[in-house]
């Protein structure tokens, strides 16, 4: 695991999105992850790396999973963390997010973990504080730490870990690309590590301009099917769903789901993930989703590892910053 | 006494009446006396304009002076001194304020607010709809007897095309102009321009289809009614296009005009890429294809105002998450100078059309007779321009109440040094030059 050269130093006080990433910042973190992996199998799950820091976790939309994986993330590098709900900036008067981070910064703390409704609020949030901030979920922009799950998932499972080089790899993503910030992270995370990205859903949900990012884009799963070699199932996020994107879940779910009959079409070794929680019967019909071929539990372990690692990292980067 | 105000030695600029030469220039209580060169200087004022353009006082019809209801971004007073301080005698103020502007009281406040303000005069445009809501027309008669110069409900466009079909028809009677924002509620609403940048961004897009269609709508409505009909800061080099083929004809020239703001001549939507709010205007910056053809538009004479869209926002509102934050930003302070950046210094005009597109063409449209052009015994607003000063736009120095201004910091050249409203000196950079 010597990819990332022997002078490389991790240069970011932020991890904000992977768009912001190198290659090599990928690989970096992927492989500090892989150290923490065993955090979670010992006995006695903690070391001290981050023992008298302070992390709060942000969150002005509701989220279990995610929040849970980062507070359990820094406790198992021994920080401190408070758990704040924030109540998103109004139009109208009202504390705004800038005055909320200025404010949980003078309280003394290292590391802002935030998830907000907004596109940009991460960033947005970096830019108020002198502090770390990892952007948990930005609206429909950037989900970073889950982006590189899906990546160390994939990794793991094509026994990739020492050149984390996915050239030659084929991932469809299928859903609500439009609005997830998870399929946003993703693209760029798999793109800076070479593999072929190939969006697919309704055009309502799954439009061409995402052409321009790098990524192929398909309306019919079908096609794309056979030639891939993992296929990442977005969840249909109904509660964003500020208009009708397609005509009945019915529909949606003949189209677009994947079952045990239509993965037949794919290569036997094709990988499964899904970022949670599953539209039973919708995006993935029970067979697939606990079939051998799915990652979904191993994505959830892992985003402890790499939650650990984004956190270390950004805290010990060197001077000298770029972020 | 009668007061006497001789400008010397500019060159006058006067595109109404076709004249440009380096002459003087006579105002005497309050109006136009003489163009020509005077020796007699005796009980005048007399500012050396030695090396500057004279010109009628520009006139922006696209302004938010927020009053009332929003004093907190802009008042008509600090409004009006923006505007003398940018170099304009005159300019428009939209009606979406709260209330709207949409009785005759509320024209009047106006006009009352502008007179204690002394500074530039402000003409209201009246609301097309009560309130703005787009559904039951205004009193838009009474509004025109209390001095509304016309009519729209600019924020937002009037979506329904009957409600539409009837305003042309009802504000044609007045003779007033019909101002559209033109925007499909269903396909814009979004936060900046749809495309690649607004898909990485994960931000809504507000496409160029949203404009295109209301104003091909409107055309098309306007066809047999044949008011005036004026789309408001066009953004896409598709609606350019709409608006020649419309003026090909006759009937378009009189009845369909467009103007274009300083910001969509200058910036592209790549300003939105670190969600800089400075950078969220309504309609959005687009991209470099639609610059370059509202630039051919002006150049070829399909849109012939230029016009702000000087739009207030507190720095509280536009430090919100961008999603979020108001569109607009304020433009009257260096509005000359970004003109003469977009348009004269890049070849695209010659000063005498941008002049007219800066005073008379939107004096004509707002019925603003005794303005935009020099005349003798047309309204004393002149305005003096060096257009060889170079100064660097710093928002803190604006006259505004707001300082949302994505230009700040860049380097221009040209500036109003002398503002004249009404035969009076209503700012001046170059006390030197005037002789009392």
């Amino acid at each position: 695991m010597t990819q990332a050269g022997s002078d490389y130093a991790w240069p970011h006080r932020d991890l904000l999105g992977l768009e912001d990433l190198s290659a090599q910042d990928i690989r970096f973190l992927l492989t500090t992850a892989h150290g923490f992996e065993d955090v979670s199998t010992r006995s006695i799950k903690k070391v001290p790396a981050l023992r008298g820091r302070v992390v709060v976790n942000l969150f002005f939309e509701d989220s279990t999973r995610t929040r849970s994986s980062f507070t359990l993330a820094a406790s198992r590098l021994s920080a401190d963390t408070l758990e704040l709900t924030g109540k998103g900036s109004s139009v109208s008067k009202g504390e705004t997010l800038t005055d909320t981070a200025r404010n949980i910064e003078a309280m003394g703390v290292d590391l802002i973990v935030c998830r907000h409704s907004h596109s940009g609020a991460a960033k947005h949030l970096a830019h108020a504080v002198n502090c770390s901030v990892i952007n948990a979920g930005d609206g429909q922009h950037e989900h970073p730490t889950q982006g590189l799950l899906d990546i160390y998932t994939l990794c793991k499972r094509w026994d990739l870990m020492d050149t984390m080089d996915l050239t030659g790899k084929s991932v469809a993503i299928v859903g609500d690309i439009a609005h997830s910030r998870v399929a946003r992270s993703n693209i760029h995370g798999l793109l800076k590590l070479g593999a072929k990205v190939i969006l697919v859903g309704p055009p309502t949900l799954c439009p061409r301009t995402f052409e321009s990012l790098g990524c192929e884009v398909s309306h019919n799963l079908d096609d794309v099917l056979p030639r891939i070699d993992a296929i990442n199932m977005l969840r249909i996020q109904f509660e964003r769903m500020t208009s009708q994107f397609f005509p009945s879940v019915r529909e949606y779910a003949k189209i677009f789901g994947l079952t045990g009959k239509r993965i037949t079409k794919a290569k036997p070794e094709l990988l499964v993930m899904h970022p949670g929680p599953i539209n039973r019967g919708v995006e993935l019909d029970a067979a697939v989703a606990d079939g051998p071929q799915s990652t979904i539990l191993e994505q959830v372990t892992h985003g402890l590892a790499v939650r650990m690692a984004g956190m270390f990292l950004c805290l010990n980067r060197q001077s000298n910053p770029t972020s | 006494m009668p007061s006497k105000t001789i400008i010397k030695n500019g060159r006058v600029i006067d595109p109404q009446n076709n004249f440009d030469q380096v002459t003087d220039l006579v105002l005497v209580d309050g109006k136009v006396a003489s163009i020509g060169n005077v020796d007699d200087t005796a009980n005048a004022t007399v500012i050396d304009a030695q090396g500057c353009l004279v010109t009628p006082g520009l006139i922006d019809i696209h302004v938010h002076f927020r009053e009332p209801g929003q004093e907190d971004k802009e008042t008509i007073a600090t409004g009006a001194a923006s505007a003398v301080a940018g170099g304009f005698t005159s300019v428009c103020v939209m009606p979406n304020t709260v209330p709207a502007l949409d009785d005759a009281g509320r024209i009047d406040f106006v006009y009352n607010q502008a007179s204690k303000a002394n500074l530039c005069n402000v003409f209201p445009i009246g609301a097309i709809t009560k309130g703005r809501e787009g559904k039951e027309l205004a009193e838009i008669a009474l509004m025109a007897e209390a001095g509304a110069v016309g009519f729209s409900d600019d924020g937002c466009a009037v979506a329904s095309a009957g409600v539409m079909a009837k305003a042309l028809k009802y504000i044609q009677m007045t003779g007033k102009v019909v101002m559209q924002h033109c925007e499909d509620p269903e396909l814009g609403g979004g936060v900046m321009n749809a495309g690649p940048l607004a898909t990485k961004l994960g931000l809504k897009g507000w496409p160029r289809v949203a404009e295109e269609l209301i104003i091909q709508r409107d055309i098309l409505l306007n066809r047999d009614t044949s008011a005036r009909y004026h789309v408001q800061h066009l953004s896409s080099a598709g609606s350019v296009e709409m608006i020649r083929r419309a003026r090909e004809t006759e009937w378009g020239k009189q009845f369909i005009t467009a103007e274009a703001s300083p910001h969509h001549l200058l910036l592209t939507d790549e300003g939105c890429a670190t969600y800089d709010t400075n950078f969220k205007m309504n309609p959005p910056l687009r991209q470099q294809a639609d610059v370059d053809a509202i630039k051919q538009g002006i150049k070829d004479g399909v849109i012939t105002v230029l016009a702000t869209d000087h739009a207030p926002h507190t720095t509280e509102e536009k430090s919100l998450e961008f999603p979020i934050a108001p569109f607009g930003i304020i433009g009257l302070d260096c509005a000359l100078a970004l003109y003469i950046k977009a348009l004269i210094t890049d070849n695209v005009i010659d000063w005498p059309q941008m002049i007219a597109m800066m005073t008379c063409n939107g004096a004509q449209l707002c019925d603003l007779h005794s303005k935009g052009h020099l005349s003798v015994g047309a309204d004393a607003d002149v305005t003096i321009i060096d257009p060889n000063m170079d100064w660097t736009i710093d928002k803190d120095q604006f006259a505004s109440k707001s300082r949302n201004c994505p230009f700040h910091g860049w380097d221009v050249t040209g500036r109003a040094i002398t503002t004249i409203v009404g035969g009076d000196i209503k700012f001046n950079l170059a006390e030197e030059r005037v002789t009392a």
